[in-house]
């Protein structure tokens, strides 16, 4: 109980200065619009439906993008983690790739395939492909030995080996590498809004923040926000079942 | 030499086949340009030196942010990692604003500080300041409780503490958390570049797009990709080095 007071007394004593402040005229109003007035915005912008279509759009983007990474990423993951021929040819060139700042191919993504989602996706998988490939990696890797054993003893076709044995005793740690792509995926669909693409969330921040409507902009950034954190609330919980539901299976740990 | 022919052959092997396709109309130039023609476009702007500047505004605002986030993110997390009141009155604010984009701060910093670099500076700093104060937060919180019994029975001062025991055991969870930054700096300089008009590689990269120059496009992207790459392996070079005792124990 103390520990939460103590935790809130910033915030909150942050927020009650913010609006005396500018009740007192101390902060522009032009950049600092109080915090009734932020909330107020996003009341409204919640009632006229605009919030939820935008929070929509960037999700349906992030979500296309995340797909696109792991239909990607989990099959390379898993061959250059089987085959060491493989991993010497393809692994140098996606070690070359992953210093690109996925956000220098947002010009070149816009180039491609125009404003919509499609450029958003694209860009969104690129930054999202590098943890599940390296998650996939290092799962099949560390689970060789006794089960590809088990595997030769069965004779097992390679595709049969992958299918029935790989991907099912991966899966846990895949699992926590799409964890992490999806925490990159909701920053990069919002980034790429704010930097060109006219939909969504980021876009609806950089419209407020031009036309002169600090509240709302303000209102949608603490949105953001709050989406993020609750997206990640989710993950945190989900993985807790799932890993706990797995932790039978888990070979290699 | 056994490990470098086939890492090679994919890269040259996918070069060839689009310089190729390239070459019989397959791609269109305006898309795909040539990688011919992209490296024509990168020498040309080292020879002409069109490219210096740019990288130069680039890299000094990534370091600059990258400088304020390191500084700031070893203060804040051995602040809240050593003391139990410091923690109970700013993780929660903390915890709070970690999950906001740092791009998505862009238009607030905008509106308060206006289009200048130091705005610009700040985003950089909130975005990367993370994984800084992170790692210190841990390193400083999973102390050996046998070497925090060894300092009582020292009788050490608590500032003799945190400079012979806490830091050193807290530096290599530092160097992590700072070179994770490093290239978040990297990739905020350049969002920040595209989106409030400061010179630099992200906005060249976005008037070529503009201008439908595809070949400076690609050139551009290839100097962002080899920059993060070269900064990130001399962390690592740096890191290797410092910490040498650790890696020996």
């Amino acid at each position: 109980m103390r520990a939460l007071a103590r935790g809130l007394l910033i915030p909150a004593a942050a927020v009650v200065c913010w609006e005396m402040a500018s009740r007192g005229g101390v902060l522009p109003a032009g950049t600092f619009s109080r915090p009734t007035e932020v909330v107020a915005a996003g009341i409204s912008a919640f009632a006229d439906g605009s919030l939820l279509v935008a929070t929509a759009q960037t999700l349906q983007a992030a979500f296309v993008g995340l797909c696109i990474a792991i239909v990607l990423g989990v099959p390379v993951g898993m061959i250059i983690g089987i085959s060491a021929g493989m991993r010497l040819t393809v692994a140098p060139t996606l070690d070359a790739l992953r210093p690109i700042p996925p956000v220098a191919l947002i010009p070149l993504s816009l180039l491609i395939f125009g404003f919509g989602v499609s450029m958003e996706a694209a860009v969104v998988g690129f930054a999202c492909v590098w943890s599940v490939t390296i998650a996939t990696n290092a799962a099949v890797r560390s689970m060789q030995g006794r089960l590809a054993e088990v595997a030769r003893a069965l004779e097992l076709s390679r595709s049969a080996y992958m299918r029935k044995i790989v991907l099912p005793a991966a899966l846990a740690r895949i699992a926590v590498g799409v964890r992490v792509a999806v925490g990159i995926a909701l920053v990069v669909a919002v980034t790429v809004e704010i930097v060109v693409n006219p939909r969504g969330l980021g876009y609806g921040m950089i419209i407020a923040q031009q036309s002169l409507r600090p509240d709302l902009m303000y209102a949608q950034l603490l949105w953001i926000g709050f989406v993020g954190w609750s997206i990640n609330w989710g993950l945190l919980k989900l993985d807790r079942a799932f890993l706990s539901r797995f932790s039978g299976v888990r070979v290699g740990s | 030499m056994k490990r470098v022919i086939p890492a090679l052959i994919l890269p040259l092997g996918l070069l060839a086949a689009w310089q190729y396709a390239s070459a019989i109309g397959l791609l269109s130039p305006a898309y795909f340009p040539a990688p011919l023609r992209t490296f024509e476009a990168l020498y040309d702007s080292i020879v002409a030196g069109s490219l210096w500047g740019p990288f130069a505004a680039t890299a000094l605002r990534m370091f600059e942010g990258w400088f304020v986030a390191s500084l700031l993110g070893v203060f804040l997390g051995a602040l809240v990692g050593s003391s139990r009141t410091a923690r109970e009155f700013l993780q929660p604010t903390l915890e709070f604003l970690r999950p906001f984009p740092a791009s998505a701060v862009i238009p607030a910093a905008i509106l308060i500080f206006g289009l200048s670099n130091s705005m610009a500076v700040w985003v950089i700093a909130f975005g990367s300041v993370w994984p800084v104060l992170l790692g210190t937060l841990h390193g400083f919180s999973a102390i050996e409780p046998r070497l925090k019994e060894v300092s009582l029975a020292l009788e050490m001062p608590p500032s003799a503490y945190l400079r012979k025991i806490a830091l050193p055991n807290a530096l290599p969870d530092i160097f992590t958390g700072v070179r994770i930054s490093l290239a978040i700096a990297l990739i905020l300089a350049v969002v920040v570049e595209m989106q409030s008009a400061q010179p630099g590689l992200g906005q060249n990269i976005l008037l070529a797009q503009r201008m439908y120059r595809s070949p400076e496009l690609y050139a551009g992207i290839v100097v962002l990709g080899l920059f993060g790459f070269v900064a990130s392996w001399v962390l690592d070079r740096a890191e290797r080095r410092l910490l040498v005792w650790k890696s020996k124990r």
